[in-house]
C-alpha cells in the first residue's frame, strides 16, 4: 500500500448558524488522483480551505496531516511552503501583467529590491513548456483565452514547487478538448508523482481521471469509492452525491403540441465590438416555436453567447445585420428594453457579473427586470415586490431562509432558481437560456428542467445555449449546433447523439481552415 | 441578546451620534445643547445636508464622487451676487437663474461622465478647477455684498411667530403638526399592510419607535422654540431630505441606482438605462449644488471667492461616516443625514470647547476613518 501523503481527520468547520464541515475525514495517497465530489453547499471548498489554510488552525477542529506530520497552517503562505497548493475555480490572474510576472507573483525570482526579470522569464517557460502551453511568458493574461489561463494557474503552482495539488473545478469554464488537455496533463504529472485532489461536478471527466472518489454531503463524508475496488459508473457517484437513485436525469416532459414559429432570426450576422473586422457571428438563421426547447449546441467560443446577446437587445457586437421576426412580424430590437418589451428574455451563463446584484436581497433581485409590474406611477409597492418574491422562491422551491436574503450569501443552484425568477416575472414569452446549469449540482439540476418544462408547457419557447451534450439530447426538441459564428447543422431530438453533434462540430471546423 | 445585537448593528450611527453629542454636553458644560448652538449646528450644517444628500446617488452608482461641488458653489453663488446686487435683477429670476446654471453645469458634467465615460473622478476634478477658476473670473477676486433683505427672507430668517410671547409658539405647533403627520402616516400605513395580509413589524416596537422619533422632533423643536423658532433654510433641508429619501427607498429611479452600484452589467441587462443613471446622479448633483449655493451666501450675506472650499470633503466624508459603500450600491440617505450631523456637531462641539481650529482637522479625519474601518470590519464579522 502507498504512503497516506494528507491524512485530514475529524474535521469540523462551523460558521455562525451553520456546521459547514461535521466530521469529515479525507485520506489521499502519494500520487494519486482524488476527486472530491458533492452537491453545491456540500462543504467541499470549505475542505479544501481548511487545508490550504485559508480557515487557519483553530477556526476548526479536527487535524491535518501531513506527510505524516501534524500540520498547523496560519495562512495560505504555511501550506504553500509544505507544497500544497490550491488553484480556485476563479482564476486569480492579473490581466494587465504578463504570464510570467503572474507566475512568481508573491514568489519573485531575484532579490526583494531587484527582480531578476531573466530569471523569471527564462523559468517561466521552462514550465510553460512542461504544461504544453505554447505562448511566450511575456504575453499579458489579458490576451489568451480561459483555457491558457487555467494552464498558467497550474504552471504557477509548479513554480511553488507543488507536491499537492488542490484543483477547484479546473474544467468548469473550459470546452471539452480544453479539458480533456488539462486532464491528461494531469495523468502526466501523476506519472511523475504528483498528487492531485480534484473538485468537479463533472462526473465523466470524474471517471475519466480519478483513482479515487471521496463522496461528500451536507457536509460530512459519505464515502470514498476506489478504483481498484469499487466499480465506478456516473450512476453510482449520483447516488452518493444526492441519497437516492436518479432513475432519470431528465424529467418526462408531457406530450406539448408545437405551436406556431414565435423567434425567427435571419442572415445574423454580428462583428466583435472590439475588433471590429472580426465576424462573430456569421449569417446564422434560426427559429424556434411555441411549446418547444431549441437547443444550441458547440465548443466554447463558438459565438452562442454572442448571438443570444446580440438578438437581446444588441446588447454584444457591433455592426449587426440581419433580422428578427417575432410572431411572424419584423421587429428592430435596438435596445434591452425593447427586447423585454417584445416579451424576450436572455438568462445569462455569468449569473455572479451579468445576472444578479449580489449585494441585494432575493426580492430586489427578482423584481428588476420588470419594476413596472410592482410599481405605481414609478413608486414601488414594496408589499407587492415581497408577495411576488415568496410566490417565485415557492414556484421554483428556492431554498433560503428569507426572501431578504442575500444572493451572494445563496449556493449556486438557488441563485440559478433567483434568476430565473427574475426573468419568469418579466413574463416573457421567449426564454433564452444560456448554460441554466453551469456550476449547479444534479439535485438542482432536474428541478430546472422540471422548470423548463413547466414553461413550455405554457405554450412559451426556450432556446437553450449549452456546452454539456448529454443535457441538450436529453432535453431539446431540435438542435441547432454552432461552431466558429456558424450554424453547421440541425438535428431532430430522434437522430441527434453526441457522436454525429460532435463529428458535425469537427468536420465544420476543418473546413474552415 | 440576539435582538438587542440587531438593534444595536441597526442603529450604530444614531448610537455613536448620541454618545458624541452627551460627551460634548459634557465637556461645554452643557453649552453644546443650548437653544442657540443647536439653531448654529443647522445654519452651520445646511449646506453639508444638502449636498452630501447628492454625494449619495453619485457614490450608490459605484462609489463615484463629485469633486466639483465645492466650486460650483462658488460659481453659482457669485452668478447670483452678481444679478442681485450688481444687476438688480429681480430676487426670484435671480434664484431661478441659479438654478439653471446649476443644472447646465450638471448637465455638462453628466453628459461626459454617462455618455463618453470619462471617469467622474477626472470630469469632477477638473470641474473643480474650470468652475472655480470661472467664479473667480466673475467676481474678479472681489467679495460682492450685501445681498436684499428680500432675498435672505427666504434662506436666512426664522418662520414668524403669529403669536407673540417668549417661547416660539408657532415652533411648537408646526412640531406637533409635524408629530401628528407622522403617526398617522405611520398607522396608515401599518392598515395598509393589515388589509392587503402583509408582514408587518411587531405592535410594541412600532409604538416604541413612534414614541422616541415624537419626543426627539417635539425636544428639539422645544429647543428651537427658546430661541428665534424655526429657521427658514431647516425647512429647505426638510424638504430636500424627504424627498430625496422617499425617492432613493420608494421609487422605481431609486432602485435602478442601487442596481447600478451592485452590478452594473446585471442592471443594463434587466433592460435599465445605466448610462441616464449616471447621466441622473450628476446633473441632480450640480443642481443640488446650486441650492447648496442659495443657501450659502444667505448665510454669509455675501458671494465671495473663498465660498464652497471643501465642501465636497464634508458632503463625502457624511455620506461615508453615515454609511454609504464606497463600492456603490449601499446607503440611505437616513444615514446620510445622520453622517452629516455626528460631524456637524464634532465641528460644532470642538468650537466651543475651544479646541484649536487645526486640530480638528486632525480629528475629523480620524473620525472619518474610524467610521469606515468600524462599518468594514462590522461587514466582516457578519460574514
Amino acid at each position: 500500500m502507498a504512503k497516506i501523503l494528507l491524512e485530514m481527520k475529524n474535521i469540523t468547520k462551523t460558521f455562525p448558524g451553520v456546521k459547514a464541515l461535521d466530521n469529515v475525514n479525507l485520506k489521499v495517497e502519494e500520487g494519486e488522483i482524488h476527486a472530491l465530489v458533492g452537491e453545491n453547499g456540500a462543504g467541499k471548498s470549505t475542505l479544501m480551505n481548511v487545508l490550504s489554510g485559508i480557515y487557519p488552525y483553530g477556526t476548526y477542529e479536527g487535524e491535518i496531516y501531513y506527510n505524516e506530520k501534524l500540520c498547523k497552517f496560519g495562512n495560505i503562505k504555511d501550506s504553500e511552503g509544505k507544497g500544497i497548493v490550491i488553484i480556485h475555480q476563479e482564476l486569480a490572474l492579473v490581466p494587465y501583467l504578463t504570464i510570467g510576472e503572474n507566475m512568481f507573483l508573491g514568489n519573485e525570482r531575484g532579490r526583494k529590491a531587484a527582480i531578476n526579470w531573466d530569471e523569471t522569464y527564462g523559468r517561466a517557460d521552462e514550465l510553460l513548456k512542461i504544461v504544453g502551453l505554447k505562448e511566450s511568458s511575456r504575453t499579458l493574461i489579458k490576451d489568451i483565452g480561459v483555457g491558457k489561463q487555467q494552464l498558467v494557474e497550474i504552471a504557477k503552482a509548479l513554480a511553488k514547487k507543488a507536491k499537492l495539488l488542490i484543483l477547484d473545478e479546473p474544467t468548469a469554464s473550459l470546452n471539452e478538448s480544453d479539458s480533456k488537455a488539462l486532464l491528461d496533463l494531469l495523468k502526466t504529472f501523476q506519472k511523475e508523482g504528483m498528487t492531485s485532489i480534484m473538485i468537479s461536478h463533472k462526473l465523466n471527466e470524474i471517471s475519466y481521471v480519478a483513482d479515487k472518489i471521496t463522496i461528500i454531503r451536507d457536509g460530512a463524508t459519505i464515502e470514498t469509492l476506489d478504483r481498484k475496488k469499487d466499480t465506478i459508473t456516473e450512476e453510482r457517484i449520483i447516488k452518493g452525491m444526492v441519497g437516492r437513485e436518479l432513475t432519470d436525469r431528465f424529467p418526462v416532459r408531457e406530450e406539448i403540441k408545437i405551436g406556431d414559429v414565435s423567434l425567427e432570426v435571419k442572415d445574423w450576422t454580428v462583428y466583435h465590438p472590439l475588433y471590429t473586422e472580426r465576424k462573430v457571428v456569421d449569417k446564422v438563421s434560426i427559429k424556434v416555436r411555441k411549446g418547444e426547447v431549441v437547443g444550441i449546441s458547440g465548443l466554447m467560443g463558438a459565438g452562442r453567447t454572442e448571438l443570444a446577446m446580440s438578438i437581446f437587445g444588441k446588447s454584444y457586437g457591433t455592426n449587426i445585420s440581419g433580422s428578427i421576426y417575432i410572431n411572424g412580424e419584423k421587429v428592430e430590437l435596438h435596445t434591452v428594453k425593447d427586447a423585454i418589451r417584445k416579451k424576450l428574455a436572455y438568462v445569462t451563463e455569468d449569473r455572479k457579473s451579468n445576472g444578479l446584484i449580489s449585494s441585494n436581497p432575493i426580492r430586489v433581485n427578482n423584481t428588476l427586470a420588470n419594476l413596472e409590474a410592482v410599481s405605481n406611477h414609478s413608486v414601488i409597492d414594496e408589499d407587492l415586490e415581497v408577495k411576488v418574491a415568496r410566490e417565485y422562491k415557492d414556484k421554483l422551491k428556492t431554498k433560503c431562509p428569507t426572501i431578504e436574503q442575500k444572493v451572494g450569501n445563496l449556493s449556486g443552484g438557488n441563485q440559478q432558481k433567483v434568476l430565473l425568477s427574475k426573468w419568469m416575472f418579466a413574463d416573457p414569452d421567449i426564454l433564452i437560456l444560456d448554460e441554466p446549469t453551469r456550476g449547479i449540482d444534479v439535485g438542482a439540476k432536474y428541478e430546472i428542467y422540471c422548470i423548463i418544462n413547466n414553461l413550455v408547457a405554457e405554450g412559451k419557447s426556450v432556446i437553450m445555449i449549452s456546452s454539456e451534450l448529454p443535457e441538450v439530447l436529453g432535453m431539446c426538441d431540435r438542435i441547432y449546433i454552432m461552431n466558429e459564428g456558424r450554424i453547421v447543422g440541425e438535428l431532430s431530438r430522434e437522430e441527434a447523439t453526441q457522436e454525429l453533434i460532435m463529428s458535425h462540430i469537427l468536420k465544420s471546423s476543418s473546413k474552415g481552415e | 441578546m440576539d435582538k438587542a445585537k440587531t438593534v444595536l448593528k441597526k442603529y450604530t450611527m444614531i448610537i455613536a451620534l448620541i454618545i458624541v453629542t452627551l460627551f460634548f454636553a459634557w465637556g461645554t458644560d452643557g453649552k453644546m445643547l443650548l437653544p442657540q448652538n443647536v439653531n448654529n449646528l443647522i445654519a452651520q450644517n445646511a449646506y453639508v445636508l444638502i449636498l452630501a444628500t447628492g454625494m449619495l446617488l453619485c457614490i450608490l452608482t459605484g462609489g463615484n464622487i463629485d469633486l466639483s461641488v465645492g466650486s460650483i458653489v462658488c460659481l453659482v453663488g457669485a452668478i447670483g451676487g452678481t444679478l442681485m446686487v450688481n444687476m438688480r435683477v429681480n430676487v426670484f429670476l435671480a434664484i431661478i437663474s441659479m438654478l439653471v446654471v446649476g443644472l447646465l453645469i450638471g448637465i455638462w458634467q453628466g453628459f461626459w461622465i454617462a455618455y463618453i465615460r470619462i471617469p467622474p473622478f477626472i470630469v469632477t476634478l477638473a470641474g473643480m478647477l474650470l468652475w472655480r477658476g470661472l467664479a473667480l473670473v466673475i467676481l474678479n477676486g472681489l467679495t460682492i455684498a450685501p445681498l436684499p433683505d428680500n432675498y435672505l427672507v427666504l434662506f436666512n430668517s426664522y418662520i414668524p411667530d403669529i403669536f407673540g410671547g417668549t417661547i416660539n409658539i408657532t415652533c411648537i405647533l408646526i412640531g406637533v403638526i409635524s408629530c401628528i403627520i407622522y403617526i398617522v402616516l405611520q398607522i396608515r400605513g401599518r392598515i395598509n399592510k393589515a388589509q392587503k395580509g402583509y408582514e408587518m413589524e411587531s405592535m410594541s416596537s412600532a409604538v416604541v419607535k413612534m414614541i422616541i422619533i415624537s419626543i426627539v422632533i417635539m425636544a428639539f423643536v422645544y429647543s428651537l422654540a427658546q430661541y428665534k423658532g424655526i429657521p427658514m433654510v431647516l425647512v429647505w433641508i426638510g424638504v430636500i431630505v424627504m424627498i430625496y429619501a422617499y425617492v432613493t427607498s420608494k421609487t422605481v429611479v431609486g432602485r435602478h441606482f442601487y442596481a447600478v452600484g451592485g452590478n452594473e452589467k446585471a442592471t443594463k441587462l434587466s433592460g435599465i438605462n445605466t448610462n441616464r443613471i449616471y447621466f441622473i446622479a450628476y446633473v441632480n448633483m450640480a443642481f443640488l449644488s446650486a441650492v447648496a449655493a442659495l443657501v450659502t451666501i444667505a448665510r454669509l450675506n455675501s458671494a465671495n471667492p473663498t465660498a464652497g472650499t471643501n465642501y465636497e470633503m464634508d458632503a463625502i466624508g457624511s455620506c461615508f461616516i453615515g454609511g454609504a459603500s464606497a463600492y456603490g450600491g449601499i446607503g440611505t440617505v437616513g444615514g446620510v443625514v445622520v453622517g452629516a450631523i455626528l460631524m456637524g456637531v464634532i465641528n460644532l462641539g470642538m468650537s466651543i470647547m475651544g479646541v484649536d481650529a487645526n486640530y480638528q482637522k486632525v480629528v475629523k479625519g480620524l473620525v472619518l476613518l474610524a467610521a469606515v474601518i468600524f462599518d468594514v470590519l462590522s461587514k466582516k464579522n457578519s460574514k
